[in-house]
């Protein structure tokens, strides 16, 4: 459902996306690894139209992803995006940041919000935590926030931009658990992460990127245990046994 | 001291009405300042290059000229091109328009403290310019501007005493007018001083429950 073909990235004049070319399938869930500055957050925010690109195009269903035209508010309805760094509204309970896009985007009833919001928030493991503003919650509660503001939107797909790499070590493994039963689910996910167990159990491919471009790619199992090329090995070994 | 209050009790219900002439000045030039002010921090943060220029240049411009001046020059000027105000109208529009730039950058720099990233997670739930502005980013910067509004406001409170130049028969203007014609400066300006504070004084306690109401926490 999402294709990017010959796609270019400048940030001045450093390019930062060197010609990438991948299809993401309904119901996949993709792995973008590689190590900082390889360009995969940028890959992901070109995706969701929150950074422009030069040359190239990037398409939702056949519509072309373009930041500055209007239509961009639409595909981001359906393909939507969880942050590094959770981003919840500071000044909205939970319940509040969750009901947000579909009363005021989406033109839902309050009383629809709060009954899918409240659905959401109980299947994050969070109905109790309905009332309580970001403050009041840890980083893993707050990311699960996140994904549930960002399921309220009934997306077709969903963006994570490395959202465990701000959590504390202990706090990494709910938001996996909640990621995990998205993709048991079907959602179509591409996930910008250096989490490589989950990368492996439930990603369906794996792509490495490196220098702005996507050097090798393939089913998740089969790359992270028998990579082609030297980089990707050379990679997951410092990942793996950073020792 | 006798004498004092004696005179007080004299000058007072002339001061008062100079004191009503002030609060009426201040607020309706605070209003021309929040309303005028908001419009220009919009302009400014909107990323629009000709509108962000626009009002840049227009702050910029009226930020440099005393507000004395701007005040002359609406009173005694706009009348030869044909624009008659009140010397109440071109108080309150000058002041309102001079300080809407202070206003302006105030309220620019809580909208600028507003994290990046709150944004950009409106933008990806879909939100356009205005629903971000209105849900996300005003009611953010909100809490961050008030201390230097309140400030502002008060500073606004005494600077209406400028439009005594003009004849606006506001607090300085009558205290001035009963000191020259009674010789009684200190007990004149006095009385205009301790009436300036006591009407200082409700601000400051509005803008204290402000910021307890609304403010960080």
């Amino acid at each position: 459902m999402i294709t990017i073909k010959g796609l270019h990235k400048r940030f001045g004049k450093l390019e930062v996306l060197k010609g990438i070319d991948a299809q993401i399938e309904q119901g996949s869930v993709v792995c973008l690894i590689g190590a900082s500055g390889s360009g995969k957050s940028t890959l992901l925010r070109c995706v969701n139209g929150l950074e422009s690109y030069e040359q190239g195009e990037i398409s939702i269903d056949g519509k072309r992803v373009d930041a500055h035209d209007a239509s961009i508010r639409q595909l981001r309805t359906r393909v939507t995006m969880v942050f590094q760094r959770f981003n919840l509204f500071p000044h909205r309970t939970a319940l509040e940041n969750v009901m947000e896009g579909p009363i005021y985007v989406k033109g839902e009833s309050r009383a629809e919000a709060r009954d899918h919001g409240m659905a959401l928030l109980e299947r994050m493991g969070l109905a109790d935590k309905a009332q309580a503003y970001p403050e009041k919650l840890s980083g893993g509660q707050q990311q699960r926030v996140a994904i549930a503001r960002a399921l309220a939107m009934r997306p077709e797909a969903i963006l994570f931009d490395e959202p465990t790499s701000a959590l504390d070590p202990e706090l990494v493994g709910e938001v996996l658990a909640a990621m995990r039963s998205l993709a048991e689910d079907g959602m179509t996910m591409i996930v910008v992460t250096h989490e490589m167990g989950f990368a492996r159990e439930v990603a369906d491919r794996v792509m490495y990127m490196h220098g702005g471009q996507i050097l090798e790619e393939g089913p998740a199992r089969s790359l992270l245990t028998n990579p082609q090329e030297q980089r990707t090995r050379d990679f997951l070994s410092r990942i793996l046994s950073p020792m | 001291m006798d004498k004092f209050l004696k005179d007080a009790q004299d000058f007072l219900p002339i001061l008062m009405q100079g004191a009503a002439t002030t609060i009426g000045l201040a607020v309706s030039a605070l209003i021309i300042a929040t309303v005028f002010g908001l419009v220009l921090a919009l302009m400014r943060y909107s990323g629009n290059v000709f509108l962000s220029t626009c009002a840049r240049v227009f702050i910029n411009v009226i930020r440099g000229i005393p507000i004395l001046v701007q005040l002359f020059y609406l009173y005694f000027v706009l009348p030869e091109l044909g624009i008659d105000l009140t010397a109440f109208q071109a108080g309150a529009i000058g002041l309102g328009v001079a300080y809407s730039c202070y206003m302006a950058e105030n309220f620019r720099a809580g909208l600028e403290a507003v994290d990046k990233g709150q944004i950009e997670a409106a933008q990806t739930i879909g939100m356009g310019w205005p629903l971000m502005m209105r849900r996300v980013v005003l009611p953010q910067a909100f809490r961050t501007v008030l201390p230097p509004y309140g400030n502002t406001m008060i500073m606004l409170l005494k600077d209406t005493s400028q439009a005594s130049v003009i004849t606006v028969a506001e607090m300085t203007f009558k205290g001035k007018v009963l000191a020259a014609s009674t010789f009684e400066n200190m007990t004149v300006y006095s009385l205009v001083a301790l009436l300036y504070l006591c009407l200082s004084i409700p601000l400051f306690i509005l803008a204290w429950w402000l910021e307890r109401r609304f403010g960080k926490k």
